[in-house]
């Protein structure tokens, strides 16, 4: 090895003309370093996948975050500054979106990122934002299990969402068997674990309990319909759980309404099925099924009605709908804002610790506040498909006067994770454990 | 039920949200089908409806409630369709109240189906009925298994546990000799599901068997030709809306020749500035389709948006039949006839006509071809013209039962290949085989493994089967193979 | 014996490679760590983790050229023995978390302590040891390889049908690392590593290492294909992949020279996956996506099958597009500019950056001197691919 090497350096290309070649490269390289920003602008990362898989449902967060910091830039901007929105593409590939992260924060100095969609996603950037200090704000509903000092979560956590879904399921359709139908990753098995635990709690015997995962992009729902069907003819009165991933469900619905199955039948309570999803079908055959959110479309508030105008006219397309993920951004965005005002700073690490306790109104008529454990507080509402793809409110009765759910980062119907806590304020701790009294993990 | 005669359309304006209400003037209004508007409290019609009137809102409990009503109220129809339905959500709300309008109904009922729902009904009715006689539980009971299928069995396993132990003995009896009947209809079942998801990888896999198959060219872009047939439907259906709203039905009719023409044309013009220029370096055919399948994904893309498009089902699609005790979804039903159709004369195409044998010819021995005078180029590209037309009409197809997304090609592209590959390339017949084979075995392993593993299972099958026939199935004879 | 073999086999292209390659795995590193942030020559490191990405990505690409290039095995599964070597050593990095999980369980992994997993599987033990994962970052892959080769080139099966074969098995790997139950964390796949062999994996130092190594990986796979190809071995290689049968009929067992070139392929690609991991923060089931596969096939076609370099450099050309393209303005565009670049390249230089430079570079040449370009010709690498399967 060692002559091969002699033999390397000897060979007839002389050295000076491979260092040249070499540190040619390197200027090359460092030029691509960092991009001067100009100093009377403040820059805002937009992580969301413009391309592959998940470019159906995150284009449009990508569309609502430029037209919530164009809007903010007619106000004046913040503190004076204009802002400038950076759009990158990690195209619905996890290691990309690692990459544009640090990018965005490093290259482009930005001062907050908007982003990520799935959970593998966020987890993927996770490492990202705690080692360069920087904030996300994450806009999708997701199965809780975290508390990190640098991500806010503007989405539900399984307590503002799953939970009362069931609650109304008992409570209103006296429902007493139940299938737990999901798309095989970490949120539907988390959620349905949850779910399992919380109906074990209320006396749901294991055996009215029928879980079923399928893999991303199922598109033959035949058999598992039809399993559906026949679990639902044991004499009780059934529902489906639906914790199927967004590309899946225009198949699964189709399949339910071909093999008859009405909602009044079998109703279908869904977490990821929005006014987007059903854009894309004929919601005839569906009408009664319902889902589960913490925004809808539907809801009459002075400012949802300005939110969907300017929506519109934004995108010059009046048909565009809005969903509960853009109604978090809404909320985030306007946070962050509040926060560097309230910080007169956009530091990241004095607009973190100006963040909990930034109270939004969010467009559903109730004030959201973003609380110690980087989650904030919603209103639940249970909506039922119309026959227009839009949602009617069936729970609560008034839903502009819906009460506020606090996130729960840790659920208490998981073994490991009863005995945490997360707070940012004072015990300045994402997973402080109440028995050992004790921050785990965050040892680094 | 009340004889007033405004009950009935005072229900199913509510059932189908044309009852409004006005919290102003505290009154009801019904609007009609027509659009006409009638006061519900005395049936006088009124010019239009007051601005602060809103449509009342159901949840499922009043729907519930309502079917039932509307089941006790249409017992009498003279459609006897209508009948037919009534007497099955009575049969499942089984309230004492229908029992009278049922036996009216039965009495003068002459439509055989109509008077065996009805006799359902009934049973079902009785059965649930508290002061009901034991012996005319236990025929109720005996009706009830006679009629055999899930519902009946619902209705059994729902009875109180309070019931006489003659009845509760028949109950079980009955409901294990339904659920053995039942138990060998699910094995029908899944050899229908098989076919049906046989039907839908034929389609998504017989263009490609052209493109593949017969011109040896690892054609990436077909899954985006399938989108691009797919779109089209969209197109088609979406002018219609606008346009010729009475023509909806017919919009798959003339979808299916626009996706041949349009997919077709984009193949010829693929064919024509880039696979020409590759021909014997079948590898490289694989990078050019790839960048091509990102160029078609991200063009739709930004001309249609991301997101889904509505495709809707036209009436002769919608719905389901029952056969026996399985239900057959007639989308599925159409799909898999449909499949079948384009493999009969495609099949018919490449062995009749003047095209296909000269189609032929090209790909058995391209020089010899040419020697015999056959403009083999243009053979060329009106034959991935062809395998490209047909991804298109297949995306017709499958615009039905699937998403209409940018990413609707890459779900079927490597399922295709799995296809193609597995019944042996160059050959149509394997392809079909092939098809079916997959599908079937899918749906067989499907309720034992769960869907993930069942696919899984499929895959290494494959693999297995490869080593077996490394040729696939249906594999060519001859030296043309080692060429 | 050895360096002799290694010299021969060391033609001036190659010399150039490695010392380029030595003087980023050396340079970069330095130019991080030592210069300050406002040198002109200081490298980010956010640049160095970027590149560190790339260079894997380049020695995934060397492996596929060894096969393909070199013995026309043509696999759209490589992907596969990639990613195996990334949860090889995800799974050493997750068993170093210890405590410092969230819900602080000394061994078991945060996203079983969440779906109540118990104890820890049986293919999880050992982990916690270096070498023994480093052990499996080549095993594994090299198990599968051998065994999956032992079948595929035993019944002769060749061509497309092999590759849709890997395909295949890329796939049915996918779904099943995706099931939750499989035991590998699911579609969120293995993250939130802390330190590798004692040292921070986010520190700035740790970083420059991995990179240096990465570069070592690099220098030394290539070295070790560049033996294979010019050895003895190699021109059997050569013969099959030109003339399958006519090799067969000299007397060689084809099979075990396949099955040996797969095996070894493999095995660096898992080294590469190995890599890959520390540096960028995540392996998940993604990485098996067939899509990937295919991907690593065509950088190998954009630098010049049948070349070594060209797969590496085409590896960092294809990604540093990508970097370039889904950024900024062009960001919603940017599929159509890959998209274009694949098929222009297929058009344009069919064989390649590298091997177009070859034949341009043969060309002038020959007019000089015109005895001895056939040797030279193959020596540097620009062998004609015969596609014919």
């Amino acid at each position: 090895m060692i002559t091969s090497l002699g033999s390397l350096l000897a060979a007839p290309l002389s050295r000076r003309k491979w260092l040249a070649a070499a540190s040619g490269l390197f200027l090359g390289l460092a030029t691509l370093g960092p991009a001067s920003a100009a100093d009377d602008t403040i820059k805002i990362g937009i992580l969301h996948s413009l391309s592959g898989t998940m470019a159906i449902s995150e284009t449009t967060l990508k569309d609502v975050m430029l037209m919530l910091i164009d809007e903010q830039n007619k106000k004046g901007g913040v503190l004076g500054k204009k802002l400038e929105a950076v759009v990158v593409d990690p195209a619905s590939n996890w290691p990309l979106f690692a990459e544009k992260a640090r990018e965005l924060i490093t290259k482009d100095k930005v001062s907050v990122v908007f982003g990520c969609w799935t959970s593998v996603s966020r987890k993927s950037v996770l490492p990202v934002f705690k080692e360069l200090d920087s904030i996300l704000f994450y806009p999708v509903q997701y199965e809780g299990e975290e508390s990190e000092r640098n991500v806010f979560y503007t989405g539900a956590a399984p307590n503002q969402q799953a939970i009362p879904a069931v609650d109304y399921l008992m409570k209103e359709e006296k429902v007493k068997r139940w299938v737990l139908a999901g798309t095989d990753y970490v949120y539907p098995r988390t959620t349905n674990k949850i779910l399992e635990a919380y109906l074990k709690s209320k006396g749901v015997s294991q055996d009215d309990i029928m879980i079923n995962y399928t893999p991303f992009g199922h598109s033959d729902w035949q058999t598992i319909v039809s399993d559906i069907k026949k679990f639902g003819s044991a004499g009780k009165k059934t529902a489906v759980v639906s914790t199927i991933n967004g590309d899946a469900n225009v198949p699964f619905y189709k399949e339910l309404g071909n093999q008859g199955i009405k909602a009044t039948d079998i109703p279908v309570v869904a977490f990821s099925v929005g006014e987007e999803e059903l854009a894309g079908i004929d919601t005839k055959p569906l009408v009664g099924h319902l889902a589960a959110w913490n925004y809808f479309e539907s809801i009459k508030t002075p400012a949802n009605t300005a939110f969907i105008k300017e929506w519109h006219a934004f995108t010059k397309n009046p048909k565009r709908t809005t969903n509960d993920p853009m109604e978090a951004h809404y909320i985030g965005f306007h946070m962050w804002v509040k926060a560097v005002e309230k910080a007169k700073s956009f530091d990241p690490d004095k607009v973190i610790e100006a963040l909990p306790g930034i109270k939004q109104a969010n467009l559903t008529g109730g004030i959201s506040e973003m609380l110690p454990n980087h989650h904030i507080t919603k209103p639940v509402f249970i909506g039922e498909i119309q026959g227009d793809g839009q949602f009617n409110v069936v729970s609560p009765d008034d839903p502009t006067k819906a009460k506020l759910v606090p996130g729960d980062a840790w659920s208490d119907y998981l073994e490991g994770s009863k005995d945490l806590e997360a707070d940012w304020v004072t015990l300045k701790c994402g997973n402080y454990n109440k028995v050992t009294k004790k921050c785990g993990g965050q040892g680094s | 039920m009340s004889g007033n005669p405004l009950a009935y359309p005072i229900i199913s304006a509510l059932k189908d949200g044309r009852l409004y209400a006005d919290d102003d003037s505290k009154k009801v209004f019904i609007k009609g089908t027509d659009g006409k508007v009638v006061d519900a409290s005395n049936g006088q019609a009124v010019a239009t409806l007051p601005d602060s009137a809103s449509a009342v809102r159901l949840n499922n409990r009043l729907r519930r409630t309502i079917d039932a009503a509307l089941g006790s109220l249409t017992l009498l129809s003279p459609d006897a369709s209508v009948r037919i339905q009534a007497a099955q959500s009575v049969f499942k709300s089984h309230e004492e109240s229908s029992l009278a309008p049922l036996d009216a109904a039965l009495k003068n009922e002459t439509n055989d189906t109509a008077r065996k729902a009805l006799t359902g009904a009934r049973a079902a009715v009785v059965l649930f009925k508290a002061d009901a006689s034991e012996a005319d539980k236990l025929d109720a009971i005996a009706t009830i298994r006679a009629r055999g299928d899930q519902e009946a069995l619902a209705l059994l396993s729902g009875l109180p546990g309070d019931a006489p132990p003659a009845v509760a003995r028949a109950a079980t009896a009955a409901m294990a000799s339904i659920k053995g009947n039942l138990a060998l209809w699910s094995t029908v079942q899944n050899a229908w599901y098989g076919l049906s998801l046989g039907s839908v990888l034929l389609l998504a896999a017989i263009g490609l068997a052209i493109t593949f198959g017969v011109m040896g060219v690892i054609n990436m872009a077909h899954g985006e030709m399938v989108m691009v047939g797919a779109y089209t439907t969209f197109v088609v259906q979406e002018t219609i809306r606008t346009s010729y709203p009475a023509a909806f039905d017919y919009s798959l009719l003339i979808a299916v020749p626009l996706a041949f023409v349009v997919a077709g044309a984009i193949g010829v013009l693929i064919e024509r500035t880039i696979i020409r220029f590759l021909y014997g370096r079948p590898l490289e055919t694989l990078l050019a389709t790839w960048g091509l399948s990102l160029i078609l994904q991200q063009a739709v893309r930004t001309i249609f948006g991301p997101n889904n498009r509505e495709v809707g089902n036209p009436s002769w699609m919608s719905g389901a039949f029952d056969l026996g005790h399985i239900t057959i979804t007639y989308n599925r039903l159409w799909i898999l006839c449909f499949a079948l159709a384009v493999f009969i004369i495609l099949l018919a195409m490449l062995r009749f006509t003047r095209l296909g044998l000269e189609m032929r010819a090209v790909t058995q021995n391209r020089r010899m071809a040419a020697s015999m005078g056959i403009a083999t180029s243009r053979v060329d590209a009106l034959t991935f013209g062809l395998g490209s037309g047909i991804a298109g009409i297949a995306g017709v197809a499958l615009s039905q039962i699937d998403n209409v997304s940018p990413n609707l090609g890459q779900s079927y592209i490597i399922d295709s290949f799995m296809v193609v590959v597995f019944g042996g390339v160059g050959n149509l017949w394997g392809t079909l085989v092939g098809a079916f084979t997959l599908g079937i075995a899918n749906k067989f392993l499907e309720p034992a493994a769960g869907a993930v593993l069942g696919k899984i299972a499929i895959l290494v099958l494959i693999i297995l089967f490869i080593q077996k026939r490394p040729r696939g199935l249906f594999a060519l004879k001859g030296r043309a193979v080692d060429a | 014996m050895t360096s002799h073999f290694l010299t021969r086999s060391l033609d001036r292209s190659a010399t150039i490679f490695l010392a380029i390659v030595a003087a980023v795995g050396v340079l970069l590193p330095l130019f991080n760590l030592l210069l300050p942030d406002t040198s002109m020559l200081h490298v980010p490191t956010y640049l160095m983790t970027l590149f560190g990405k790339y260079v894997c990505y380049a020695v995934l690409a060397l492996s596929i050229d060894l096969i393909w290039g070199y013995c026309g095995i043509l696999s759209l599964g490589h992907g596969a023995f990639f990613a195996l070597g990334g949860y090889a050593m995800g799974m050493y990095l997750m068993r170093q978390i210890g405590t410092r999980g969230v819900y602080a369980d000394p061994v078991l992994p945060d996203f079983m302590v969440f779906l109540n997993w118990k104890s820890l599987p049986w293919y999880w033990q050992g982990f916690d040891m270096f070498w023994f994962a480093a052990l499996m970052v080549v095993l594994v892959p090299g198990l599968l390889a051998f065994c999956f080769g032992w079948l595929a080139f035993r019944s002769r099966v060749t061509g497309v049908y092999l590759s849709i074969i890997t395909q295949a098995m890329t796939y049915a790997l996918l779904l099943g690392f995706f099931r939750n139950d499989f035991g590998f964390g699911g579609n969120n796949g293995l993250t939130d590593f802390k330190d590798i062999l004692g040292f921070n994996v986010q520190a700035e130092g740790t970083r420059a290492a991995l990179f240096a190594l990465s570069c070592l990986a690099l220098a030394i796979s290539f070295l070790i294909c560049r033996a294979v190809v010019g050895s003895k071995l190699g021109k059997v290689l050569i013969a099959i992949r030109d003339a399958e049968s006519r090799t067969r009929f000299l007397g060689y067992r084809v099979e075990s020279y396949k099955l040996f070139v797969f095996t070894l392929s493999a095995c660096i690609a898992g080294v590469a996956g190995a890599l890959y991991v520390p540096q960028v923060g995540i392996i998940n089931p993604g990485e098996f996506a067939p899509g990937n596969s295919i991907e690593a096939v065509i950088w190998v076609a954009v630098g010049g099958r049948g070349t070594l370099i060209g797969a590496a450099l085409g590896a960092i050309v294809v990604n540093y597009a990508k970097t370039v393209f889904t950024s900024g303005v062009l960001a919603p565009y940017w599929l159509f500019m890959l998209g274009a670049l694949f098929v222009l390249v297929t058009l344009l230089l069919p064989k390649g950056i590298i091997g177009t430079w070859n034949a341009w570079w043969e060309s002038r040449k020959a007019t000089g001197i015109s005895e001895d370009a056939d040797s030279a010709a193959f020596e540097d690498g620009a062998v004609k691919p015969h596609m014919a399967e």
